[in-house]
This record gives structure tokens, sequence and C-alpha cells, in this order.
């Protein structure tokens, strides 16, 4: 049919503008500012590797605590009425319509030193806490603003996974825990993985987040990212360097979970 | 090429992705003619037809219709239109809107011979007069959704029908209907046809729809036609093997013509009506289960031993084992399973057709 | 019934879930409406906040900017994602899988690096047309602003589009645009005619959720905006400052804007649900919208 030629467009487009800015950081990650070519940019990212750590550390914390606290609720979620379903889900996913910057910027008045938080434990005698400007401030506004990264695919997954099962395996004398990890878990290893992505991914790569609640001493990739286009670094070749590991460390990411979900999938369709 | 034909396809070759599913496909259609394309699913027949609806391509081959070549037509310029698989009604019209869509496209032709648009109250008079016609009067403003399969079907017919084309396509229509509303609709169908006065091509893979319907049943199976006749000449006189078991149910055993009006089958030599055979042809030999006459042992031509009986309604149908093939006989009385029984058969009851080339 | 009610534990822990996800939205709710500029003691009641917002000039401009943007790219998107799903829907197995794979690219990519190598490429581009004009004698112009951010937006929007559009037409019946090519229509009209209603409202999901992230979207419109000021960006200037009760003002409005439409749609999809109800199971939810973008990143 005719109806590929539809697709002209686009094609042309995301060429433009998909495919060649990709090229272009590349280009820049091996070129010095004269336009020669060097290896010194990536090389130079080394000198970093306490920041890339750190993103690396509070992105998988964060991914980590995102799970244990989404699991059961995406699980309960799957299990109540429908009615009641639809009406959980909005609130679940409401705060996420909100814009994030005004989200992180509620959390910054809640964490201050002498911000709500301290006050109301002030009552109990207890604190002040620094709380703001540290990395476990970051972690929290990266868990607070991508858990319904993760409570939404678990949930798709779980919605799938039929009550007759849990009650079989209830039936043939499972506990709790046992229904958890011998049916629950490797069911909804694919909401799992995509959920780990869609929580890593963000949180791996902001600069927002710890700029707003790690102060000046949680830098973040993104932030050195930023700071080498917009900032005063202003240094294009580094900053596209890093943005090429970056991508490389996000590809690397996927491709665990990818195939952690896919060896899964391989056991269970045997 | 025959004066009469409305269609003729000529030497039909259709490929899907290397393999042949129409094999040098020719077919003469006659004018006003209720014809079914019967076979298995995968034999061509919805294949057939998307060539003469111009849905479909032929890899070779040419289209005529009118004695026009009309291969490379596409389907809006052709003077065919389509009942299609699961209707495939328009769900954002309502039911007079999509009987009205053919209408409303600009191109009726006027005295001038330009294309202009159809008065809004000619269409409308042609949907009410088509819905009366299917029998949806008053169903105009309904829902698509809110109508059963009956309903959706005739308004199906209808969409069609309205564009008054030369031939109407019926693809499988009554497929997903119940049994009792798919016997009402054959003979609605027919009633429909004669009385529009065209040609109506219809796919099935149900032989009863087709005997009960056709003028003509053009039997198909891999891509190509095995027998085509009027719907008693295909159950009384299958030309092979594949007719014969394809329609109805059927004994068919190995025979060798001896000569003229004589053949050998099952270890006997009956007699029969065919003739033309070599001398000691090897044939295949057709008799139908309701043919076969259950005598007791001793006045049977053949005797056998009841393996099973099974009642069908009307009649029981019995497993007889004779000397290693298993008869299937339909009788309207009951034997005992273990019985032996003697069974005839009548000259007029023995089909005699030349051995298919595998 | 294994949709059972939930236990005692259970609901402290959704308690204590939506405590956690809306207390900071609580507080800056309560917070606009204080009388004095501390963000911890509540002295009493008043609007003017709201009344401020309404006459701080740079958020009015730049929500200014952020519609005009959403508007423009929302509506180039939708005929452009629309074009691109149905020439996609009719590609063969292999080609459609590698076009499948560059769609995916906006997604799978942190949006940090979609703006970034955005920005290199308008930077080269700038240099490229600078260079043109000054051989033609001709004036410079800055490309940075509206421009690079309707482009920007655009790409960032075409696979949402894209991805709402082709299940429609996927489970669309081709019979449907046979019947309207049997019934005399060219492939022209058969598609406005009969093709375009069918995947109607998913062309009208990829635009609303277009509109949305176009008008929510920070990151990308950060790198590519020059000095032009959107509306997120405008608020990220007021989160530097850090003492503007007026952003918790402008958060109340947004978070009702917000909450109206959810409440609306849902609305509507229950009642459509209904209708629906004996025509089988069929998609639903879009408040989920959000997160599918992120989800349908995966594969």
């Amino acid at each position: 049919m005719k109806a590929k030629i539809c697709a002209a467009p686009y094609l042309l487009w995301s060429a433009v503008f998909i495919i060649c800015p990709l090229g272009v950081v590349v280009y820049f990650a091996l070129t010095d500012k004269a336009g020669n070519f060097t290896l010194n940019n990536l090389i130079s990212i080394g000198e970093y590797s306490t920041v890339f750590m750190r993103s690396i550390l509070l992105a998988a914390v964060a991914t980590a605590i995102c799970l244990v606290l989404a699991y059961p609720i995406s699980y309960m979620l799957s299990r109540m009425r429908k009615s009641r379903q639809h009406m959980m889900q909005m609130l679940v996913l409401l705060p996420m319509w909100m814009n994030f910057l005004l989200r992180t910027y509620a959390w910054m008045t809640l964490l201050e030193t002498n911000g709500l938080i301290n006050k109301f434990l002030g009552f109990f005698g207890l604190g002040p806490f620094q709380m703001i400007n540290t990395p476990g401030a970051v972690v929290l506004g990266m868990v607070y603003n991508y858990l319904p990264f993760m409570i939404l695919p678990l949930y798709t997954v779980m919605i799938k996974i039929d009550g007759s099962l849990i009650e079989a395996a209830q039936d043939l004398g499972c506990s709790m825990t046992q229904i958890l990890r011998k049916v629950l878990l490797p069911l909804s290893v694919p909401g799992i993985s995509t959920g780990i992505t869609m929580v890593f991914v963000p949180s791996v790569s902001t600069f927002i987040i710890s700029r707003m609640l790690g102060g000046g001493n949680n830098l973040l990739i993104g932030d050195l990212i930023e700071l080498q286009f917009l900032g005063n670094s202003y240094n294009y070749n580094l900053g596209s360097a890093m943005s090429l590991v970056l991508m490389i460390l996000v590809l690397v990411c996927m491709g665990i979970t990818n195939t952690f979900s896919n060896e899964e999938e391989l056991e269970g369709s045997i | 090429m025959d004066n009469t034909a409305i269609v003729s396809l000529k030497d039909i070759v259709v490929d899907f992705d290397g393999e042949n599913v129409l094999n040098g496909f020719s077919l003469d259609i006659h004018d006003k003619e209720f014809v079914t394309l019967l076979g298995p699913s995968g034999c061509g027949k919805t294949t057939t037809l998307r060539v003469i609806g111009g849905f479909l391509q032929p890899g070779s081959g040419n289209v005529f219709f009118d004695g026009k070549d009309i291969t490379n037509l596409p389907p809006y310029k052709r003077h065919v239109n389509t009942v299609f698989q699961k209707y495939a009604l328009f769900p954002h019209l309502n039911v007079f809107e999509n009987v009205a869509f053919g209408l409303r496209l600009n191109k009726a032709v006027g005295e001038n011979g330009k294309k202009h648009k159809l008065p809004e109250a000619e269409v409308r008079q042609q949907v009410l007069e088509m819905l009366e016609l299917v029998g949806l009067k008053g169903f105009g403003r309904r829902n698509i959704a809110t109508l059963s399969g009956g309903q959706q079907q005739r308004v199906a017919i209808a969409r069609a029908l309205v564009n008054h084309p030369r031939i109407l396509l019926l693809d499988e229509p009554l497929g997903a209907l119940d049994l009792k509303l798919r016997k009402e609709m054959q003979i609605e169908l027919k009633r429909i046809q004669q009385s529009m006065n065209i040609t109506f091509i219809y796919v099935t893979h149900d032989q009863e729809e087709a005997l009960t319907m056709s003028d003509t049943v053009v039997v198909m199976n891999k891509g190509l036609i095995q027998q085509i006749g009027s719907p008693e000449d295909i159950y009384n006189e299958p030309q092979n093997r594949f007719v014969a078991d394809f329609i109805g149910e059927s004994n068919i055993l190995s025979g060798m013509m001896h000569k003229d009006f004589s053949v050998e089958f099952a270890g006997q030599t009956f007699t029969c009506v065919d003739k033309g055979f070599e001398r000691q042809e090897l044939v295949d030999v057709v008799v139908r289960p309701e043919d076969i006459v259950v005598v007791p042992a001793i006045q049977g031509m053949l005797t056998g031993v009841v393996k099973s009986v099974v009642f069908k309604g009307v009649h029981f149908e019995m497993l007889v084992e004779q000397a290693g093939y298993e008869w299937k006989i339909h009788s309207t009385q009951a034997q005992q399973p273990g019985e032996v029984i003697g069974m005839n058969i009548g000259p007029d009851e023995i089909h005699i057709m030349r051995k298919m080339e595998e | 019934m294994t949709r059972h009610k939930t236990s005692v534990w259970g609901k402290l822990y959704w308690a204590l879930f939506l405590t956690f996800m809306y207390l900071p939205i609580a507080v800056m709710i309560v917070f606009s409406f204080n009388e004095s500029k501390s963000r911890t003691l509540f002295t009493g009641f008043t609007t003017k906040w709201y009344t401020n917002l309404f006459h701080n000039e740079m958020i009015l401009n730049s929500l200014a900017v952020s519609l005009l943007i959403a508007a423009i790219s929302s509506v180039l998107v939708a005929v452009l994602g629309t074009a691109a799903a149905v020439g996609i829907n009719s590609m063969k197995r292999k080609s459609r899988a590698v076009v499948m794979n560059i769609t995916y690219i906006p997604y799978l990519n942190p949006e940090i690096i979609t703006g970034v190598s955005m920005m290199l490429l308008f930077v080269m581009g700038q240099g490229g047309v600078n260079w043109v004009l000054e051989k033609l004698n001709m004036p410079q112009t800055v490309l940075f602003g509206i421009p690079t951010l309707v482009i920007a937006h655009i790409t960032f929007n075409l696979p949402i589009v894209i991805f709402s559009v082709l299940p429609k037409l996927k489970q669309m019946d081709i019979r449907l645009y046979e019947a309207a090519l049997d019934l005399g229509c060219n492939p022209a009209q058969a598609f406005f005619k009969v093709v375009l209603p069918e995947i109607m409202p998913g062309i009208t999901a990829g635009f609303l959720m277009a509109f949305t992230y176009s008008i929510d979207d920070f990151i990308i419109s950060y790198f590519t905006s020059g000095t032009v000021q959107t509306l997120p960006i405008a608020i990220y200037s007021m989160t530097r400052k850090k003492v503007s009760p007026e952003i918790n003002a402008l958060s109340t409005i947004m978070f009702g804007v917000i909450l109206l439409i959810v409440m609306l749609n849902s609305w509507r999809e229950d009642h459509r649900e209904k209708r629906l109800a004996r025509k089988g199971p069929e998609e639903t939810g879009t408040a989920g919208g959000r997160a599918e973008r992120k989800r349908r990143g995966k594969k």
C-alpha cells in the first residue's frame, strides 16, 4: 500500500531531530574545542568518578525503596473492587500531574532546618535535624517523584494475576510468604524490571532534585552535565562526553533488567 | 469466452509469501446466478472473492467483467459490492448512514456525463426502500452496536445492494450467526437475490449452506476447482474423492471396473450405472451412508459386524466392519453392536469416480 | 472471593502512603493562604498571593508562551504523528521494527540527554543559518526561543501520539477500509470518511497528552529555550529565590485545575464504559497517562 509514504515526514523528522542530535553529541564528545579528534574528554571524566558513583548509588537506593514501598500498594490496588480501584488509582496518580518542580519545592519547605517537620518534632523535644542538603533528602525527592512510575507497571502486571492462582497456592499449602516468593514475585517480574528502569533512569540523570534538595554538596551526573551546557563550566565537549557515558549507563541498566526479565520469561514458558 | 459470463477469471495465480494460494485458476460466472465457492479453509475461495472485488492483485492472470479486462481496476471503480465477513459496518455511523454511505459519494452520473451528488431526497428514498427490502424498516436511527448479529447482517446487505451492483460478493456472511438464524438468513438471501435479479457470488465452507442456496456450486481445494455443477450434481455425482468426501458423508472405497456397468469393490462385484472406463481401471467408489439398505445377514450382498450405534435424531448412525473396511450406515432402525447384518446397495446408489491424481 | 477487603494493616499502610504523597501538596495549599511570608508559621488568612500572582508579569508571560507552544506543537504533532502511525501500520514487520526502535529513543533516553543533544544541534543550526544569512547580506536571526521549543516539543511528543494512534489502527478492522473502497470511496476518501473517525479517540488522547506534557515539560525546554521563559522555567527561577508565597498560590491553582480535569475525565470514562459495557472490555485509564509514557519506554 502507498500508506507507507505517510511515515516519510516522520522518518525525516526523526532523522534530523532524534538521530542527528545523538550524532552531534558523539561528535562533540570525541573532539576538542578546535574540532580535532581527542579522547581527553572521556578520559577526564575519571576525575568525576565520585559524582558518577554517587549518582548511581543514590538512584539505586531510591529505586530499591520505591520497589519495596510500591509492591504492597500495587498488590492491594490490584485486589480491590473495580469501582474502588478506579478511585484509588486516581488518588495514587494525581500528585504526579502536579508540576515536578512545584512538588520538589514543597519538600524544600518541609525539610528545611527550621521547616515544618523540624517544627513538628520540636514539640516532642526532638531535633532540629539537618535534613535538607543531605543525600537522604535527594533520595527522598527521587522516591517521592518517581514512586508512581514503579506502582503503575507493577499494578499492570498484578491485575493480570488471576486471584484463583493465589487461592490455588493457598489450597496447596503455601503460607503468605511462600505465596509471595513462589507465585507473586515470579509473575510480577516484567513489572518489576520495567519499574526499575522507569525509576532508575530519571533518578540517575536528574539535576533538579539534587539542586533543590541536595544543596551544593550532593552533585549528580545531571548537575555536571547542566553545568557544562548552561552553567559556569561551559564546556560542550566535556558535557557531551558525560552525556555519552550517562547514555551508556542507562543502556546497561536497561540491558540488565531486560535480560533479567527475559530469562524469567524463558523459564516460565518451559 | 462465454457470452453470458459476467465475470471471467483467466489463469489467476496468487502467492502469499511464496505459498501458492490460487494456482492458474479459471472460472466463468454467469449473469444473475447464485454461485457458491465452497471448500475447506485455505482452499482459496476467499482469495478468489478478493480478486473479483479488487482487493487483491493477482500475480498473473486476468479478470474480465462483461468482457472488459478489469484486472488493474481498483475496488472503488468496479460495479461490484461486497458483504464482508463480520459485516465491517462503520461503527461511527447509524444504520441509515451506513446504508447511505455509497450513495453519498459523488458518483451518480448525470445526463451530461458529469458526476454529481445524488439529491438528498433520492438518497433517503433509496435507503428506506432498501431497509424495507432487508426487513429493517424503522431501524434507520439505530446505532450499529445495538443491533443483533442477524440485523447487522441485513444492514451489510442493504449497504452493498443500495449501490445497485451487478454482482454482490458475500464472504462467509452467515458464519457468525447461530444455527436457527443462519437457516432463516439462507432463505432470506435467496429471496433477495431473486427479487434484485443480480449475480451473487457466495463464499462458504458450509456444504449445507452451499447446497441450499446456490444455482451453481464451485467446489475448491488447494487453489484449484474440483467440480462445478448444480447442487444436485455435486451431491449425487461427485467427480472425485475430495468432492465426495467434502460434500455430505460418504463411504469411499477403492474398486475396479470390470467392464461397463460392472464394478468390483469390497470383495464383491456389483451392477452399476457407470460406463466409459477402461477395462480393469482402478476407480474410487462412493456410497452414501443413507443409500445402504440393512437386511438380515443371509439376504445381504455384503455382511458385516456392527461396531457402534449412535442416535443422531432422525436416524441412527452405525459403523459396520466388513472385510477390514468400516462402513458408515444411516438407518432408521437400530441394530445391536456385535450383531452381524447384511447390506444391500442398489446400482443407482453406486457412484464411480476416476482416481484423483495426487 | 479474592477481591477482598483490605486488612487493617493494609489500611494503615495506605494511610501512611497517601499522607506521604499528599503532605507536600496540602502544606502548599495551606500556606498559599498565609498572611506572612513565613513558610512555617500560619499567621492569618489572605488571598493576596493570588492577586499578586495575577499581576506577576513574568508568570503571565511565561504562561502565554507555554500555552502558545503547547497549542502549536500539539496540533502539529497530532497531524505528523497520525500520519506516521498510518505509515508504520502499513509497513512490513522488519522495517516496522526499525522505525519503532527509533521511535523509542526519545522515550528511553534520559530527558537531559534529549535536551542537551537538541541544544547542540540547534547551536550548530544557528551557526549554519548565520553563515548563510551573512553570505546573503541579511540580518542575523536568533533560532533559540519559540521555534526551537516547538521543534523540541514536537520531537518528544511524537512517540506519544504514535503510541496512542497505533493501537487504534491495529484494533480497527481492515475490512472497514476495504468496505469503504468497495462502496466507491477512493483511498483518500476512505481514510477521511472511515479510518479517521475510527482512530479519532486515539488521536484526541494523543493530542491531549501531548498538550499536557508540553505545558509540563521543564528539562528539555530548559536546554532549548534560549532566553524565552516557559511556565516551568519561570517556576524554576522562582524556586531559586526561595521566598515567594506566590509559588504556593500558583501550585494550588494548578492542582485545582488538574483535579478538575482528572475528575471530569474519569467521569467521562465511567460514562463511556457503562455505555460500552456490553461491547466487551476496552482500554481504560487515562489518569495513568504520564506514567504510561515512561512505562512504554520498555520494549
